[in-house]
């Protein structure tokens, strides 16, 4: 039982660690691209020579270029801005599926499913594939006589939000569907008797209770989208880049690793409570048997 | 009460599922098109699968991305099964709430965290990137995806089971092997399914994680998209697509037989 314990602590914990102490050392050019500043094997002094040389010019760094903020804060509106369409997307179309007959709802629940199981990147490409220049979903809009002109959709924020809520739409689906599919139908029979219109039935009785879904899937789509990469690189414009692009730059392209890993340090204080947030609720969700 | 599907709720499914299909059904049928444009229509021709089956660079890609699926999948579901039988079963132990947090931050944590974080960690050890670190960090994000699918298995089985087993004299390790195993066994299944398509479909952890000699196929995917669409490119991704496909049908075909077992099992003694 001890394995995954320390895999865990080796894999995911220690790897933290390390960028954290990466984050406060210098940028260097040579391999690998910085000055280690803690060397166990030298001892006491080491430590204390390290504590002396944590430097937070890479921190420093980021907080005076105005390029890193607005990547933190592009990356935060395009979270906040997808997650609300998706709400409003999914939960409709959870809504839909949890009112269906019941005999039809294995199939539907696994027609929301199936696209999660095909690769993620393929259906992104899928979108480059139709939002081009001289794509089918221009074709189509010429073709109707909708525009005259065919607008550029690849590399904007439109095709960033459409590439997101595509991919994210069955986190977001599920978790509702699981709370509504729960849901006693009687209630609402209950409130139809005592008088109740269907419209306030619904605000009054089924979005209170669907709230613990709606929460985790916006959970669920939030914080991965804030550290999004593969959409915007290849549906977003290079103007304005989400702070997973300015990570995977600083890295591959700058290989400048301490102010990568400053970047990463940062993004996870961004995240830190949304994460403990979910955790509660996967945690209480799978312990008290649903 | 009557369930009635209003026009509403079938509207929003039908257009859901709609947004949801129509990309990958067009990048299918146009994996098919004659024409090295790829926006016009030229009629059926297999001219790129055919094209495919001699790109040396792109079946080898495939063939690393394969083991390497296998390979963390496996291992993932090992790990994901234990530590999901230590959540459920061993009760409040000690560094617990590290352990259910070290399982359930993967899941939502940004791919570029988790890849750099396990990259730094291979060089600070010093270790040759490639095929073997790939498969380290792909097991390391899929056993949590296992462990959360069997927990929720060992949770929802009924306990008294392996009770009964050990009042009449089983072992527990016997008791493990032939109660426990058998009953989460679906879980296992598709827990190993859905980390071979995650370590299948990964390409950020990858990316950060590989050296020479590990191209997946996602990266090379990657590389020739960064540099414009090509009806190769369709042709590899209908591959992919149909490959996954086949998997679940037979998956889901294997997984309808398993509750008709159930089902026959409990009638049985009801009707006697």
């Amino acid at each position: 039982m001890l394995i995954p314990y320390l895999w865990l602590a080796a894999f995911f914990l220690v790897p933290f660690l390390i960028v954290l102490k990466i984050s406060l050392s210098h940028t260097l050019i040579a391999q690998p691209p910085y000055a280690p500043v803690l060397d166990l094997g030298a001892g006491w002094d080491a430590l204390k020579s390290f504590f002396v040389a944590l430097s937070f010019e890479n921190y420093g760094f980021i907080a005076s270029d105005r390029l890193y903020l607005a990547s933190y804060l592009k990356s935060l509106e395009v979270g906040a801005g997808s997650t609300l369409l998706l709400l409003l997307i999914g939960f409709p179309l959870a809504y839909g599926m949890a009112r269906a007959p019941r005999g039809w709802q294995p199939a539907l629940f696994m027609m929301v499913v199936l696209p999660f199981w095909t690769s993620f990147l393929i259906r992104i490409y899928a979108w480059v594939n139709i939002l081009q220049r001289d794509g089918l979903l221009n074709q189509v809009l010429l073709a109707l006589r909708i525009v005259d002109e065919p607008p550029a959709w690849l590399a904007t924020d439109t095709a960033v939000y459409i590439g997101i809520v595509y991919s994210y739409l069955p986190f977001m689906v599920l978790p509702i569907y699981a709370t509504l599919e729960k849901m006693d139908d009687t209630l609402i029979e209950a409130a139809a008797d005592l008088g109740c219109p269907r419209w306030k039935a619904f605000w009054l009785v089924t979005l209170p209770l669907s709230l613990p879904g709606v929460l985790a899937g916006a959970l669920l789509c939030f914080i991965p989208i804030v550290g999004e990469f593969v959409i915007p690189d290849l549906l977003g414009s290079s103007q304005t880049t989400m702070i997973g692009q300015t990570l995977w730059t600083e890295f591959f392209a700058n290989k400048d690793w301490p102010v990568a890993s400053a970047v990463a340090v940062v993004l996870l204080c961004l995240l830190v409570a949304p994460i403990l947030i979910y955790q509660q609720m996967q945690a209480r969700g799978l312990e008290t048997g649903r | 009460m009557m369930r009635k599907a209003s026009w509403f709720n079938i509207a929003s499914v039908a257009l859901g599922l709609a947004f949801l299909y129509m990309p990958i059904v067009i990048l299918v049928i146009y994996s098919f098109n004659a024409s090295r444009l790829v926006t016009v229509w030229a009629g059926w021709s297999t001219r790129w699968y055919l094209e495919l089956i001699n790109d040396r660079a792109m079946l080898e890609s495939a063939w690393v991305t394969l083991r390497i699926a296998v390979l963390s999948a496996t291992v993932a579901t090992v790990l994901g099964t234990l530590a999901a039988i230590a959540l459920v079963r061993f009760g409040r132990f000690r560094g617990r709430l590290l352990f259910a947090g070290m399982i359930y931050a993967p899941l939502v944590m940004p791919e570029v965290i988790t890849g750099l974080s396990l990259l730094l960690l291979f060089v600070a050890v010093d270790i040759n990137r490639g095929f073997w670190t790939v498969s380290i960090a792909h097991t390391t994000l899929t056993m949590c995806f296992v462990t959360v699918v069997v927990q929720s298995r060992l949770l929802s089985f009924d306990r008294s089971l392996e009770e009964a087993a050990m009042n009449l004299g089983c072992p527990p390790w016997k008791t493990f092997l032939t109660i426990t195993l058998p009953l989460i066994a679906p879980a296992l299944v598709s827990g190993w399914m859905l980390a071979f398509t995650l370590s299948l479909d990964d390409l950020v952890i990858a990316s950060f994680t590989t050296g020479p000699g590990a191209t997946t196929l996602p990266i090379r995917i990657y590389s020739e998209i960064r540099l414009g669409v090509k009806p190769e490119i369709n042709a590899v991704c209908t591959v992919v697509i149909a490959f996954v496909a086949l998997g679940i049908v037979a998956a889901s075909l294997l997984g309808k037989l398993q509750p008709l077992e159930h089902k026959r099992a409990a009638r049985v003694p009801a009707a006697a």
